[in-house]
């Protein structure tokens, strides 16, 4: 069989299961659309809440992020699980225990004004719609590699199967469908690194492998990947640069990570506030498989990129194109090579590819000795990395067909997730509560799924006509779910003192700066050209870059609401109750729709 | 709420425990995995030091410890405090 029809078979099989699950699943209600009826074990909502938050980048990309910056960037490992111990202490108990469907709702009731909870409203769609254009586009490139069909028809099959189970079966099948994704993308990401950590180091566990020996060099595995990449000029894969910025940043995601609201909508699923509690801690244990897996894959990856291009160390010679053409273990580079994604080229003809860090002077003065005109590997598509991983490894061809299921299972999932946050927010805080508050129960299901509908659309259309800032929007979406979200809900639950004056005052003041920050330097609504300073480290306001705003951000937010409020009077009575009860696991029910 | 003494009591504890959960929080990973790095630099773990090991493995782990350890301290305080669901 080849490799087409055993990717086609596997992915089609994965298709079928989401749809199936989302048949048996269907929503019949509003609470089982928005919340699954506050009846999903903690450890299932771990699972979906797993799948829910590993998204297109995490499956795809950090690895590759890892790989080629090594040490640094732990930020994006740091970063990203950290946040569930804020979210698990500070968010999600006490917004399972208030019992409502939507953060919005949280924050209108809390903040008693329909103004706080609009303010909300866009600060979510703003969040959500932005994180959504790279499950799209992430699928599109997953389908059109795999199963050899053209980005766009890709991004259309996409489209119609997130469709199929999301709009019918509303938060309930989403659950089940991203259980059913977590068991396939886990699958797919860690067999082709059980595979290569057992090759390099003889320890089949990945985590273990990276601090094991190399079986090679008998030397430890980080050793001899620092020398290689030393022979190449490359800095040390362990070394460390600004260690303040590196903290800033991964502040930045955790905090992100704590106010996305398609994460903390999961914890409106389980039946108890205990559950919310003991639900985070399986969501952080279902992404921690991945987390582990990802850097010894990046490491591993990268000493295997290196020895491809060497197989005779820097000394020797480098790897002849006669070699890349005829040799199978060379067959992921003429794949890959039509993606473009990948591209070489013998600048000094002499029939071999010299990969090298021909910025580094010492490299420069032994390329002049050697005869070498530069690095030859011109293109190296950093996302790559994981999808051509199995290949690298010359694993078999099921393995490869695993990846394409495993990738798309990872933006499908998190596509659906931020589909209903913005659908909810839609039919419920807009419709239901301010234009058309009289809407029957059924009316609003239909709302939502309409609305549902129209966000995959426009999901679709901008994955369609992607806007040429796809990865600067990445650090628009954490940024604002730092500066606005995350401490307005944490103000909500652990102050009685901040009112809503001082909770609106606060999040505008974040989103608004934390906007004109990221436009100032990466251009007017990320327009290229348009934007008024350099984005160099000379220009940054105390030298803290666009992407590492998020915890300035959140901070204003927090000295704005306490500062206004104080100057004005105090939340009334009832609100003041309604935080006392929050706090308090006893009396949590079902919720309740108003 | 019928008891507003033991509540107040039981949120106390609650931010107490939260304050300890995030100074471990932070010395793992902004501490030990990133500023303190130096500090323990010294100590080898295959071919690194305890910081790199700590900012790419550690953190995580302590991570998980935490969540884990504060829903188990947590479901016990609803239950001292009588603030338990049921």
């Amino acid at each position: 069989m080849d490799q087409f029809t055993l990717n086609l078979l596997v992915v089609g099989a994965s298709f079928a299961l989401y749809i199936g699950i989302a048949i048996w699943a269907r929503a019949g209600s509003t609470a089982e659309f928005y919340a699954a009826s506050q009846g999903v074990h903690p450890v299932t909502n771990g699972m979906a809440t797993a799948a829910d938050w590993m998204s297109a980048a995490s499956f795809i990309s950090m690895a590759g992020l890892i790989a080629f910056v090594g040490y640094n960037n732990s930020s994006f490992l740091m970063g990203w699980t950290g946040g569930y111990v804020l979210m698990a202490m500070l968010l999600a108990p006490y917004l399972r225990k208030f019992g409502k469907f939507t953060v919005p709702e949280f924050v209108g009731d809390r903040f008693y004004s329909t103004t706080a909870r609009m303010v909300a409203v866009i600060c979510l769609l703003v969040i959500s719609i932005t994180y959504v254009i790279g499950q799209m586009t992430g699928a599109g490139v997953a389908f059109s590699r795999f199963l050899e069909v053209d980005a766009t028809t890709g991004l259309f099959i996409a489209s119609t199967v997130v469709f199929c189970y999301a709009v019918l079966g509303g938060m309930k099948g989403i659950t089940y469908t991203q259980v059913a994704q977590y068991c396939v993308l886990i699958v797919a990401y860690t067999i082709p690194a059980v595979f290569i950590s057992f090759q390099l180091t003889g320890n089949p566990i990945p985590p273990l492998g990276l601090f094991s020996t190399h079986l090679e060099s008998g030397q430890p595995l980080l050793t001899t990947l620092n020398e290689v990449l030393d022979d190449l000029g490359f800095n040390a894969y362990t070394a460390g640069t600004s260690p303040w910025l590196m903290a800033l940043f991964t502040l930045s995601l955790m905090i992100g990570t704590a106010g996305l609201p398609h994460v903390i909508i999961r914890f409106f699923t389980v039946p108890k506030v205990a559950d919310a509690r003991w639900s985070a801690g399986w969501a952080l244990v279902f992404i921690a498989l991945l987390y582990l897996t990802a850097p010894a894959v990046g490491a591993m990856a990268r000493l295997n990129i290196a020895t491809q291009f060497w197989p005779e160390g820097a000394e020797g010679e480098a790897v002849s194109l006669e070699t890349i053409q005829t040799d199978p273990a060379y067959n992921w580079m003429l794949t890959w090579q039509q993606t473009g994604l990948l591209g070489w080229e013998d600048k000094n003809n002499d029939g071999r590819i010299q990969f090298y860090n021909a910025a580094n002077p010492r490299m420069q003065a032994i390329a002049e000795e050697r005869g070498w005109e530069g690095n030859e590997l011109v293109t190296f598509n950093q996302d790559i990395l994981v999808l051509a991983n199995p290949e690298i490894a010359n694993l078999p061809g099921w393995v490869i067909a695993l990846i394409a299921a495993g990738g798309l299972a990872a933006a499908l999932s998190t596509a659906a997730g931020l589909l209903l946050a913005i659908s909810s927010a839609i039919s419920h805080d807009l419709i239901k509560s301010v234009l058309k508050p009289d809407i029957t129960e059924q009316g609003e299901l239909l709302w939502a799924r309409i609305s549902m509908a129209g966000a995959i659309v426009l999901a679709t259309w901008l994955g369609l006509n992607p806007p040429g800032f796809a990865a600067q929007v990445v650090a628009l979406a954490f940024g604002l779910a730092a500066a606005t979200l995350f401490p307005t809900l944490m103000m909500g639950i652990f102050s009685k003192r901040v009112n809503s004056v001082g909770a609106i005052a606060g999040m505008l003041v974040g989103l608004i700066v934390t906007c004109l920050y990221l436009f100032t330097y990466l251009g007017w609504f990320f327009i290229p050209g348009t934007n008024m300073l350099a984005p160099s480290p000379e220009n940054y306001l105390f030298g803290i870059p666009p992407s590492h705003f998020g915890p300035v951000g959140a901070l204003l937010n927090f000295l704005v609401a306490y500062l206004v409020s104080l100057a004005t009077e105090e939340p009334p009575q009832e609100v003041q109750d309604l935080v006392e009860s929050v706090r308090i696991p006893r009396g949590a029910s079902a919720a309740v729709d108003h | 709420m019928e008891d507003d003494k033991s509540g107040a009591a039981y949120w106390k504890a609650n931010v107490r425990l939260i304050y300890i959960s995030l100074a471990i929080w932070a010395l793992a990973s902004f501490g030990f995995g990133i500023l303190l790095r130096p500090l323990v630099a010294g100590i080898p773990i295959g071919g690194t030091d305890l910081g790199f090991w700590f900012a790419q493995q550690g953190s995580i782990l302590v991570f998980l410890a935490l969540i884990f350890f504060y829903a188990w301290r947590m479901n016990q305080l609803d239950r001292e405090f009588g603030v338990d669901e049921e």
